[in-house]
């Protein structure tokens, strides 16, 4: 990397693994985690190679059957506990909050890195539980199973996530501290960017969610290893207990993987259309409203399972009540275009990308919400569709955006745009191809979690097979010349997209200490068009 | 069972009102679905940027009314929607009276029915067409779900309490059980296939099954048997006794505890009664009756709760075998 000719910045600032491994700087954290959830996310996405080919043909014959379910309980776990929850907010939210309210770094450095370290350690556990033969659980532990009936390696998995589970803590306590403390002079609350609210609201998931799980994982752990009854009947426990307190923390944990992703979108589709966001307070409040109602909606979770039918009237309701705010941020983007200015680079098409897919993940939500529906489809493959549309059309689709907006800032290279845009193509093509049958598959009546299947299903694996593959494509083709654009890419300027943002008017990469002097802001968020370009 | 199709077949009195509900919710989200994708292509079209020229900056719309109206629309359709599924789910959660009971326990990796004349059936079970059928369900190790496609009905089998299930079959046929939660190895292997007959060949089935194995007493025959073999009629006497109360008619009944509060008698409480008796006295009565956990299986569980079902203030019958049941003990 010939970078002698340039300036100092945060990658060229010290050298050597001992300088990244004892960083503080907020940057240098995220790309560590980037690294991190980069292998795990590959690592995900093998057992999700293996779960399509078992699934290609009806007989189980790929795999046994206790493999077989030990690769969808991986996947679960290492795709959501270990990519989707840190994906952005660890990333991006790590690298560009500071940045974004023009702060020289997050309030707690070393908390942030502690905040890595303590989710390597959890990495480290849940990967040794793999390698020593793995957990067959599915990624939900349901209870009396986990507890009682699983011969593998459920606890050293729930340690793993215990372990994890602080890491975000961490992260969310620092970035709220750092939202309410450090903004730059003039950075008023509204005149925040969108992705700093939908960090804000996600923290409080964070920090308000995942005690609960820990406490949750603490139980079942205690009940397995010494005998406690406290979820199995046999010991005086309640089963569906566990299901309240694990839903009680994992549907909010949705919000933490998607509510992210919609703050990238809001930052994207303003950037390359030209427009001040529509509606900056609605987006801002339903991050907010997002956060709030989405502890109070778990029991949707549980609609079969004898949940008394005035509780499931309640969960039913304000279900359907959390899914207006998510309505209201999609036609403020689509407003947002109107009378735009608009361009096709790559990040804008993975956002596109995203409300299309996050529409069909929203819509089919209310299918799910609607109680004697949801009877027919829970725990089939509509609902194994619909979480896939949220959390891969959603969340990942946004996060693929956020790394193409953002990589010219983080890496100070230029990537090709014509594989980006292929790929961002690929990614839509191959995603609805591979999820779209199987909400067919749901409502034909295919359950969830089966090796082997009735061969009248078949037609339809096999179209969600080949959507896999070139969804796979469709991923791999960006890690391949983003890692060439590290070496050849064009050297990127300080604002390459023209885009509004604190970020933007510093150097790509930015020095350590982000910003020459603190930056001064004058004006709201989204200040499209943009008077003179300036760098600090 | 049916090739390859992209709609499932529907074979319950219930299947036809989910199915409705389907279909109304993919018409709205359709029509959402297309109205915002068409917004999207047809904005990003008009609005492509056409020259380097710097945007003017073009008056936002009105922006407060619209935000009202699309947050106010959605939510009045989805009240909509909201209505609909719940009164589908309130028909689902209400067996009708006439409704014929059948036992169902799910274990690792089967599921055992028994009818209510006696007759046991593994992984299939036949149903009369037109006769509404109330299933009664536990498991003996962890949680499945008894699923049949066809008929659109599904409810989670959980260990250590009783959930019900009830549909009733409009067309003869053969159609899927499905396992639906997971329950491990071979959880899809724990299917099986549900057969509507037509009522004359279900009595014909019912009375005959040659397979010796098949042939059972009847599940409250099988209760009386316990009742009287486990000692319950010792203390649980049809007039009561200092031990424990009379459970002649207690079946569907509320009653006061010793800790104050109110119990309505249902399967799940007899069964915890049996198994923790210390959980919920009876009000008069002391906590003297002894646990039957382990002593008796779910099958043996679900006989001696249909016996007690089956008690009735002897006024009312004429059968005066069931003079001599039912008193008690410590927990009713």
């Amino acid at each position: 990397m010939d970078r002698a000719e340039k300036a100092v910045d945060y990658l060229n600032a010290d050298y050597g693994v001992r300088s990244w491994l004892l960083t503080r700087d907020h940057k240098r954290i995220a790309i560590l985690y980037l690294l991190s959830i980069t292998v795990m996310f590959m690592l995900g996405s093998v057992f999700a190679v293996l779960i399509r080919l078992e699934l290609l043909t009806p007989a189980g014959d790929v795999v046994q059957a206790d493999t077989y379910n030990k690769l969808f309980t991986m996947h679960g776990i290492v795709m959501i506990f270990f990519f989707l929850v840190p994906s952005i907010p660890a990333v991006l939210g790590n690298f560009l909050l500071p940045l974004m309210i023009g702060a020289r770094d997050l309030a707690f450095p070393r908390l942030n890195l502690l905040s890595w370290y303590v989710y390597m350690v959890g990495a480290a556990f849940t990967l040794w539980a793999v390698i020593t033969g793995g957990v067959d659980t599915g990624w939900t532990f349901y209870t009396p199973y986990s507890t009682t009936a699983s011969h593998t390696n459920v606890l050293a998995t729930a340690v793993g996530i215990f372990i994890t589970g602080f890491s975000s803590i961490l992260t969310g306590v620092n970035f709220i501290v750092t939202i309410h403390t450090m903004r730059a002079p003039g950075m008023t609350w509204f005149r925040l960017p969108l992705f700093v609210w939908a960090h804000y609201a996600t923290s409080l998931i964070m920090i308000l969610g995942t005690p609960v799980i820990a406490i949750t994982i603490l139980m079942l752990g205690l009940e397995r290893a010494f005998g406690i009854g406290i979820f199995d009947p046999a010991l005086g426990g309640d089963p569906i207990l566990f299901q309240h307190l694990f839903w009680f923390y994992s549907h909010p944990a949705v919000y933490i993987m998607i509510l992210p992703s919609m703050g990238v979108v809001s930052e994207i589709i303003t950037c390359f259309a030209r427009r001040r966001i529509f509606g900056y307070s609605f987006i801002a409040a339903s991050s907010l409203a997002i956060a709030v109602f989405g502890f109070l909606v778990w029991g949707h979770h549980m609609f079969t399972s004898t949940q008394s039918v005035y509780a499931a009237m309640v969960f039913s309701v304000l279900s359907f009540a959390v899914a207006v705010p998510s309505a209201v941020k999609v036609f403020n983007w689509t407003a947002t275009l109107y009378r735009g200015s608009i361009t096709f680079e790559a990040p804008m098409l993975f956002a596109l990308g995203f409300i299309g897919l996050f529409t069909i993940g929203g819509l089919t939500g209310l299918f799910l919400a609607a109680l004697g529906l949801d009877v027919h489809v829970h725990d089939t493959y509509f609902v194994v569709a619909h979480f896939h549309y949220i959390m891969v059309g959603g969340a990942l689709m946004g996060y693929l955006g956020a790394i193409h907006f953002w990589w010219p800032k983080m890496t100070g290279r230029m990537y090709p745009e014509a594989p980006a845009r292929i790929s961002a193509a690929l990614v839509f093509v191959g995603f609805n191809l591979t999820f779209f049958p199987q909400f067919i598959l749901g409502y034909l009546g295919m359950p969830r979690r089966y090796h082997a299947y009735p061969e009248e299903f078949q037609v339809l694996n096999v179209m969600s097979t080949t959507g896999a593959s070139i969804l796979g494509v469709g991923y791999l083709v960006p890690l391949c010349y983003l890692i060439w654009s590290l070496w050849r890419g064009r050297v990127a300027e300080a604002n390459p997209w023209g885009a509004a943002g604190l970020e933007w008017r510093t150097n790509s990469p930015p020095p350590t200490e982000n910003f020459a002097a603190t930056p001064i802001v004058e004006e709201e968020a989204y200040a499209y068009p943009l008077k003179e370009p300036e760098v600090v | 069972m049916a090739k390859f199709s992209l709609f499932p077949e529907s074979a319950s009195t219930i299947a036809g009102q989910v199915d409705g509900l389907f279909f109304f919710m993919i018409a709205v989200s359709t029509f959402f679905g297309l109205l915002v994708a068409g917004l999207v292509v047809f904005l990003s079209i008009r609005y492509r940027r056409r020259s380097d020229a710097v945007a003017t900056d073009p008056p936002l719309l009105n922006s407060l009314r619209l935000e009202v109206a699309w947050t106010i629309i959605p939510f009045l359709i989805s009240m909509v929607m909201f209505y609909w599924g719940a009164s589908v789910y309130v028909t689902m959660a209400r067996p009708p009276d006439d409704a014929e009971e059948i036992f169902v326990v799910g274990k690792q990796w089967m599921w055992k029915l028994q009818h209510i004349e006696g007759r046991r059936e593994i992984n299939e079970l036949h149903v009369p067409v037109g006769q509404p059928i109330k299933l009664t369900m536990t498991s003996e190790d962890v949680i499945h779900s008894f699923y049949v496609p066809a008929f659109r009905i599904k409810a989670d089998v959980v260990p250590g309490r009783y959930n019900t299930l009830w549909f009733e079959a409009t067309k003869v046929g053969t159609y899927h059980l499905f396992c639906a939660e997971y329950c491990g190895t071979e959880h899809s292997k724990m299917i099986g296939s549900v057969y509507v007959m037509e009522p004359s060949d279900f009595q014909e089935w019912l009375s005959g099954g040659s397979g010796s194995a098949a042939r059972s007493a009847a599940p409250v025959e099988v209760g009386r048997t316990l009742f009287a073999e486990k000692g319950c009629v010792t203390c649980h006497k049809a007039e009561g006794s200092m031990m424990g109360p009379s459970l002649v008619g207690i079946f569907g009944s509320e009653r006061e505890l010793a800790a104050g509060t109110r119990v309505v008698v249902d399967e799940d409480y007899l069964r915890e009664s049996v198994l923790n008796p210390q959980a919920k006295i009876v009000a008069g009565y002391q906590p003297v009756m002894p646990t039957f956990a382990g002593q008796l299986d779910e099958e043996e569980l679900l006989a001696l709760v249909q016996y007690i079902k089956s008690l009735e203030p002897v006024d009312a019958r004429d059968e005066s075998a069931e003079a001599h049941a039912g008193q008690g003990e410590g927990n009713g």
